[in-house]
């Protein structure tokens, strides 16, 4: 499994810099949580790690595979990507829009192989959704549809899964449910980088933390130090509290 | 019912073509039909199948098929239920195109003067819409080609307003009204090659458009290149749906309403709607096309767009209701 690294990454959108040289490693077989305010260039910063945004300078590696110079199918077999609320525009089947995941495995012409067919039962399984199959997505609940949305992204089992605000919009057991699953990606040896306002979730279930605020990266490393209360008032300009409670760490913020 | 859902329209097709050469103001028995064509000679039967009849059915399968088609890829592309062929702007620079024709004269002059200044017509405003839109998304490509419509049809209004004489301002109407009536095999010639090409760079985005339904950003990162398949559609579009207007006039509500009736049979899946919407679209035109010749309402013949805008609308009516109280 292979790590995802951005060197020297400049990012622009017409002529504001929206990321100004971002040097980071997101390592294999850890989650790393991407924080920082509103505007800080999270999802820029992961759009450009998903190839999907061409940066204005610098590269991205994956493992020792310049992103940029990957073919697009096999780039898509490699890393799935989840943009915010991400969703579905017809009323599709759940289990055929979790099969739309392997659109870049599959031949042009032609079905679904047994083998193609087992890893949508896996995925269907693994987000708790074998019930909903035959639902059509469009029905479905905020926490169902980004079950089904996960589901879609790992069907094809990619080394990187890049997720931007799995927990936007889900109440708190949903959040959790979300994170928790995308945990599990990590502990079977993928790459799994998230942009999470939840700074509770990061402290609890990331390995890794990269804080972001202006386009630059202010603090990177092992979640429990890139975590504390200095760090999160500055990159927030609220003043944070850590509370230690047993086996769980909660952030307070407060005026 | 999914697996006999193409078949099953083939069959319905090919049932209403051998019908709408029997159809018309001489009603012909099969074994007349059937002796024409495997022996033509220059009877009457045989004049009125091959003649008149044939490439009339033709146009009309072409024709119907191209807008089914063209209408499901947009509405795949777009995500929109409301999108159809004439959104672009090809059906409007195509009209204008042949309007030119007529307004000048020269349609009276040499037969194939209107659809030649149509496929122009409907070229032109195609990439007058793709230029403008160059650079930006989807949304930019609708935008350039409703403004696009509106100058074409400003355009169309002027000749009209114009118009040398009453008989140009009518024949002009009448062009806009879309007809099959006094086609032949040059238009068929003409047409052909267009709507086959077109033809087959939309079915070419079948794929690409079931990932789509995902939205832009994950059908890129599924590795759909967004941008070339938006390229595809339009130029399709443009070939086909040109060479259909350029032939036929303006036939609306067949690409709007051709991929609605058939979307629940493929479960909604914008991929596989699109052969099947194409052979709705076929039929309808195929028989809308042999009701106008069947049907006297006692002046001159009801024209071929009128006719489907006049029972199209209402069906469109009760699918949009339908379809609200089946999904609320």
């Amino acid at each position: 499994m292979s790590a995802l690294a951005l060197r020297n990454l400049v990012i622009r959108r017409g002529a504001r810099t929206v990321i100004a040289g971002a040097d980071i490693v997101f390592h294999a077989g850890r989650l790393t949580a991407v924080i920082g305010p509103n505007g800080a260039g999270k999802s820029s910063m992961l759009a450009a790690a998903a190839g999907l945004l061409p940066p204005a300078s610098g590269t991205v590696w994956l493992g020792a595979d310049l992103l940029s110079s990957l073919p697009r199918r096999e780039l898509a077999r490699r890393r799935a990507y989840l943009p915010q609320r991400a969703g579905v525009e017809w009323p599709i089947s759940v289990e055929r829009v979790v099969a739309l995941g392997l659109a870049p495995t599959l031949p042009v012409f032609g079905g679904v192989s047994p083998t193609l067919a087992s890893a949508i039962e896996r995925a269907l399984e693994e987000c708790d959704l074998v019930g909903l199959r035959d639902r059509p997505a469009t029905s479905l609940s905020g926490g169902e549809l980004a079950r089904v949305m996960l589901a879609r992204a790992i069907v094809g089992d990619p080394e990187v899964l890049i997720v931007d605000e799995p927990t936007a919009g889900l109440d708190p057991r949903h959040a959790l449910d979300a994170v928790r699953r995308l945990r599990a990606r990590a502990d079977a040896g993928r790459t799994v980088i998230m942009a999470i306002h939840e700074v509770d979730l990061a402290l609890r279930f990331a390995d890794d933390v990269v804080a972001l605020r202006d386009g630059a990266i202010v603090a990177a490393g092992a979640a429990t130090r890139v975590m504390t209360e200095a760090t999160l008032s500055a990159l927030y300009d609220v003043r944070a509290h850590i509370r230690h409670d047993g086996s769980c760490s909660t952030v307070h913020f407060v005026d | 019912m999914n697996r006999w859902l193409v078949p099953a329209l083939a069959l319905a097709l090919i049932a209403a073509s051998a019908a709408s050469l029997l159809a018309g103001t001489v009603w012909l028995r099969p074994q007349d039909v059937l002796a024409a064509i495997a022996h033509p000679s220059d009877d009457l039967p045989g004049l009125i199948v091959l003649q008149i009849r044939l490439p009339r059915v033709l146009l009309a399968m072409m024709i119907g098929g191209i807008l089914g088609l063209s209408g499901a890829v947009l509405q795949g592309l777009l995500r929109n239920p409301l999108a159809e062929p004439g959104l672009l702007g090809v059906s409007a620079g195509a009209s204008l195109g042949a309007v030119i024709a007529i307004y000048y004269g020269f349609s009276a002059s040499f037969s194939l003067a209107s659809p030649l200044f149509g496929l122009a017509g409907g070229f032109v405003t195609a990439s007058v819409a793709f230029l403008l839109a160059r650079g930006g998304g989807t949304l930019a490509l609708i935008l350039a080609g409703s403004a696009v419509t509106a100058i074409a049809a400003a355009g169309t209004e002027v000749a009209l307003n114009l118009a040398p004489n009453p008989y140009a301002a009518y024949e002009i109407m009448n062009w806009l009204m879309g007809s099959l009536a006094d086609r032949g095999w040059d238009h068929v010639r003409l047409a052909a090659p267009f709507i086959v090409a077109g033809g087959a760079l939309l079915l070419a985005t079948g794929p690409a458009l079931d990932v789509l339904a995902l939205g832009e950003t994950q059908a890129e990162s599924l590795g759909v290149a967004v941008g070339r398949m938006r390229l595809i559609a339009l130029i399709g579009t443009a070939l086909g749906v040109g060479a259909a207007t350029a032939v036929a006039g303006a036939i609306g509500f067949v690409g709007l309403v051709a991929p609605h009736v058939v979307r629940p049979l493929v479960h909604h899946q914008p991929g596989r709607l699109l052969l099947p919407s194409a052979l709705t679209g076929a039929l309808i035109v195929v028989l809308a096309d042999t009701a106008t010749r069947v049907m006297r309402l006692g002046g001159p013949p009801i024209n071929l767009g009128v006719l489907i805008s006049l029972v199209g609308a209402p069906f469109f009516l009760w699918l949009v209701l339908h379809v609200r109280t089946r999904t609320a």
